[in-house]
């Protein structure tokens, strides 16, 4: 009977051996090794080898796990994190002076923005570096991912026209932020440079714009009529601030038209 | 979770502060990202991040002089002792992408779709690339246990 069956391939010995053969097909391929016995060697030494891996680094998992990976350690070091990109904005802020401008007049509390620029240069640095798949809805669906983030957000969305700059709009996805959702898109340049505006709600209705880096990444941010938005891309400050400048231009320009 | 993932970076890396390194970095990338708090798969999300934060690792080395560790070479090691090296020896012969696929599916337990899922290729790649891996791990093995009959 098993010999008017389908030879047994290479492939369906593996897939024996790991436990991903059809359970039906087991059985074919249980009488198939008792009638070839290299077949028989073969998965027997499979077996071997994967017995001889287990006894060599299963002792790993019994070891204590160093203090460094504790995850009540890299937690502490994330807050650490953190408090150096607010020291890091503060002391552009001072340093900066006159560069950042004022936008209506009210001054943030540092900490106002420490979740935003944190979630924002994270997502910045998850995303930019996706070759397949950066965003969600690509930028030639121009429309239906301002409606679709706008919707999900709750306040105007609006992909900025930044063709000025060289930068066509890749895309972009939606994101939990600090108190709710949050949208992110993403721009691209002709050399390939990538910049990401993120906004989420914010709890100060406005502020004026901020600069801060974070090893080669840098942001713009600021809030305005309640939203917060952060620019963020390569740390060179003159270029992010074109960038956001043309951003919050054109957010201004649409609330203006939209009110 | 953190005991497996250190088990699949050391079998990765071989060096024990390497592979620490390696699960310190994954763990630190995962507590930025957002993704936790969307669920979904977080254990084959976190062999993924290991697995592309080793090869990042490798590519980066690859630029720079080689330096094989030296191996112990003791004559008088156990059996246990010699399979264990000699395991160790043939997965650092493996071909990066052959090499994970093997820890992952033979040490790790994970299926195929997973490892498709966490290599992002299709699944008979995967299986490609076990059939290669377990290939040579094997003549590998049987070329240590037998060096005097190795004829060119």
């Amino acid at each position: 009977m098993t010999d008017r069956k389908i030879p047994v391939t290479e492939d369906e010995l593996h897939a024996y051996v790991d436990r991903e053969l059809p359970a039906e097909r087991r059985s074919d391929v249980e009488a198939w090794l008792s009638t070839h016995p290299e077949d028989a060697e073969r998965v027997r030494s499979w077996r071997a080898m994967a017995d001889v891996l287990h006894a060599r680094y299963d002792s790993v998992v019994n070891e204590p796990v160093p203090r460094r990976l504790e995850l009540e350690q890299l937690m502490q070091q994330r807050r650490k994190w953190l408090y150096g990109a607010i020291a890091a904005s503060l002391l552009a802020f001072v340093a900066g002076g006159g560069t950042g401008w004022l936008a209506h007049g009210a001054v943030a509390s540092p900490s106002t923005f420490q979740d935003f620029t944190e979630d924002a240069l994270d997502a910045h640095r998850l995303y930019v570096v996706e070759v397949r798949h950066p965003v969600e809805v690509p930028g030639n669906e121009r429309a239906h991912l301002q409606a679709w983030l706008t919707k999900r957000c709750g306040w105007n969305v609006r992909a900025p026209e930044l063709e000025t700059t060289g930068l066509k709009l890749v895309g972009g996805r939606l994101l939990p932020g600090p108190t709710g959702p949050a949208s992110f898109l993403m721009y691209e340049s002709a050399s390939g440079e990538r910049f990401t505006i993120y906004t989420a709600k914010a709890t100060t209705e406005t502020t004026q714009m901020r600069y801060t880096a974070q090893e080669k990444d840098g942001a713009m941010f600021w809030a305005d009529r309640g939203v917060g938005y952060v620019v963020s891309g390569a740390s060179d400050r003159q270029r992010l601030g074109q960038v956001a400048r043309l951003v919050y231009d054109q957010a201004e320009k649409a609330d203006k038209n939209g009110s | 979770m953190i005991p497996a993932l250190r088990r699949y970076a050391r079998a990765l890396a071989r060096d024990a502060d390497i592979a620490d390194d390696l699960v310190q970095d994954t763990l630190v990338r995962a507590l930025r990202s957002e993704r936790l708090f969307l669920g979904g798969d977080v254990r084959s999300w976190l062999y993924t991040i290991l697995t592309n934060l080793n090869k990042n690792r490798r590519r980066s080395l690859a630029r720079r002089p080689q330096f094989m560790p030296l191996l112990e070479n003791n004559p008088d090691a156990s059996g246990t002792e010699a399979e264990s090296r000699d395991i160790a020896r043939a997965l650092s012969t493996l071909v990066e992408e052959q090499r994970a696929v093997l820890l992952l599916v033979m040490l790790e337990g994970l299926s195929y779709r997973e490892v498709a899922d966490i290599q992002g290729v299709p699944i008979g790649t995967v299986m490609s690339r076990l059939a290669r891996a377990r290939a040579h791990v094997k003549a590998s093995l049987e070329g240590e246990r037998a060096p005097l009959r190795r004829v060119k």
